[in-house]
């Protein structure tokens, strides 16, 4: 019988440790995917971050080390010197990368560093149960908002990517989510975009996902996908904020 | 040997870098060591190599792990506020067993502090700084000669033992001009580092670098492992220097450029009847414990002075290895001073009093 559908080769066989309805899972397998059907998997170097996906080395099948609470930027720059041909991206949750790691991603960006950063934004600290990140929406009870975040107190959420967009470094930077098959091609089609950058030497290249945190946010999986409809898409939305002309 | 030249302590750690086969620099500017990086930047190109001025101490540490993982010989260097930034880098580094090479030229702290020469990071340097049980060869060379041939030193012993190794200078060795001989050809030892993040290609499983053990019996065991490298590192990789310490009455420890104004006082006592050696650590850690018990043991050895420019801190491990067997006197500059001859040689013609 003809094999119609087998699981991508860019994951191990490692069952992942994510939470039911957690989009983490998505993510990772069209990563992968892309770097199985851009033929880079042999390539790629990844580094993983401090977070949910901490061990996330264990699940792409690419060579992967894994960094110190936000510096992933910095460990890939380190990487990309050292071999300049091969693919190197980080993958980075919105601690990691929105708050703690924020100088790195800035420097990174701004030198224009051959990389491809890979943002997962689910507006919540998911390791440690829930606290407030710097993207979580106003009004949204975190374990540390439990009120709401409350802008008076506690700031605004930070729009990485229209801020990240602004650094001449930065070529291509993209805002996409995954809560449907559409918007699940159009986050394929990002990734590719971004490994082609850095393929063709351009500079750095950013994509944000929207994703979920059901365990977190208290929602089920399908509420959970409905609630970034609703309320992280006005606050985030999505789109290419920089490189849209970019033929690559 | 090659015809000799003066050169700044500070360049010469870039040239030996360079020298032992150092292809990737990242660093961030701080007095008294940014000679460094400028020579750095000047040559590291040229040689083929990569440098990059960082956005932070955080963030070079962080490349020198990422480089490092990828299989290159990397350096970074800073001064003591700078090297407390990169503590957590180190132990992450101690963790994934990466090789690299850090130098800190020390300057007095704790704090901004001062930008002239101290001692006061011995502690950090030899006992941790970062968190967890880790251990880097820590190498105190005191003069520009001793700081290029080590510094050479330094990378094969990090590729050997995957370890870090931290040359540990200060602001006077750094920045003080003195003749040195380039060797022809420098002894480099570069193993295979089949670990090491390369992409696949044709390997059959991925390389993965990490150093997180959630199962404690795996973090356990990756412990056990660490700690028998540094038994063999504190068996095999003691280095120091001992003078005329034959028949010494009292002996003195000091390292770096401290010694070498030791070295003078140990002539002034011998002036006046006063036999005084020296036992002069160059790898801080491993301490040389051995013979300094040795020494302690000889029943002519009277008492040890322990001499460094900050408030006593080699003077623990000095205890220790002396093990209560003689007295162990301290005496200590902080803030960028130095002790002066005369100073010093008071210090011995008191303890010579003391002992009558």
């Amino acid at each position: 019988m003809a094999i119609v559908f087998e699981k991508t080769k860019g994951l191990t066989d490692k069952p992942f440790h994510y939470c039911p309805g957690c989009t983490h899972g998505i993510i990772h397998r069209i990563i992968a995917e892309v770097m199985c059907e851009m033929n880079i998997l042999d390539d790629a170097i990844g580094v993983s971050s401090v977070g949910c996906t901490y061990n996330n080395y264990e699940y792409f099948a690419c060579d992967m080390v894994q960094a110190a609470h936000g510096r992933a930027p910095a460990v890939a720059t380190g990487i990309k010197r050292v071999h300049p041909g091969n693919m190197v991206f980080t993958y980075q949750g919105d601690g990691d990368l929105a708050s703690i790691g924020t100088a790195e991603i800035v420097h990174a960006a701004a030198r224009g560093e051959k990389i491809c950063a890979f943002f997962v934004n689910n507006a919540v600290y998911g390791m440690t149960s829930g606290q407030m990140a710097p993207t979580t929406l106003l009004g949204q009870v975190t374990t540390t908002s439990p009120f709401g975040r409350d802008a008076n107190l506690q700031g605004y959420p930070i729009n990485m990517s229209e801020m990240l967009a602004t650094l001449q470094g930065a070529v291509y930077v993209e805002r996409v989510t995954v809560v449907d098959f559409k918007s699940i091609q159009q986050a394929k089609k990002a990734i590719a975009k971004a490994f082609r950058v850095q393929q063709h030497g351009l500079g750095f290249a950013f994509v944000e996902f929207l994703s979920t945190c059901p365990t977190n946010w208290g929602k089920d999986p399908v509420d959970s996908l409905q609630w970034i409809r609703e309320n992280m898409i006005p606050q985030y939305p999505l789109g290419v904020f920089k490189g849209k002309d970019l033929e690559v | 040997m090659s015809k000799r030249v003066l050169m700044k302590g500070n360049e010469v750690i870039a040239e030996a870098a360079i020298r032992a086969g150092c292809r990737y620099y990242f660093g961030y500017p701080i007095t008294p060591q940014t000679e460094i990086m400028h020579y750095m930047a000047l040559t590291m190109n040229k040689a083929g190599g990569t440098f990059v001025q960082a956005e932070s101490e955080v963030a070079a540490i962080n490349m020198v792990y990422g480089a490092s993982a990828a299989g290159g010989r990397v350096l970074t260097s800073s001064s003591s506020p700078g090297i407390s930034l990169k503590q957590e880098g180190f132990s992450y580094i101690a963790g994934a067993e990466l090789p690299a090479v850090v130098v800190n030229i020390v300057r007095g702290g704790p704090g901004l502090g001062g930008i002239l020469p101290a001692q006061g990071d011995y502690f950090q340097a030899t006992k941790g700084g970062g968190h967890g049980d880790y251990r880097n060869i820590v190498i105190a060379p005191a003069s520009i000669q001793e700081l290029y041939e080590m510094t050479v030193e330094a990378f094969n012993l990090a590729d050997k033992y995957r370890m870090l190794v931290m040359i540990l200078g200060d602001g006077t060795l750094g920045q003080m001009m003195e003749p040195v001989s380039f060797r022809e050809k420098e002894p480099i030892v570069i193993p295979e580092k089949p670990w090491a993040l390369t992409g696949r290609k044709d390997r059959e499983e991925h390389n993965t670098i990490q150093s997180i053990y959630i199962n404690p019996d795996d973090l356990e065991a990756k412990n056990i492992e660490l700690q028998d490298k540094y038994k063999v590192v504190s068996r095999d990789e003691v280095r120091y220097e001992e003078l005329n310490t034959e028949g010494a009455e009292i002996i003195i420890v000091a390292f770096g450029t401290c010694s070498r104004i030791c070295r003078n006082v140990i002539r002034q006592a011998s002036g006046i009847g006063i036999k005084v050696g020296m036992i002069r650590p160059i790898t801080l850690w491993p301490f040389p414990t051995e013979v300094i018990a040795a020494a302690a043991a000889k029943p002519e050895t009277r008492a040890f002075l322990d001499v460094e420019l900050n408030a006593g801190q080699m003077v623990e491990d000095v205890r220790l290895a002396v093990n209560g067997k003689k007295p162990v006197h301290f005496y200590g500059r902080m803030g960028g001073n130095l002790p002066g001859q005369q100073e010093l040689l008071d210090q011995i013609i008191k303890i010579h009093e003391e002992g009558k």
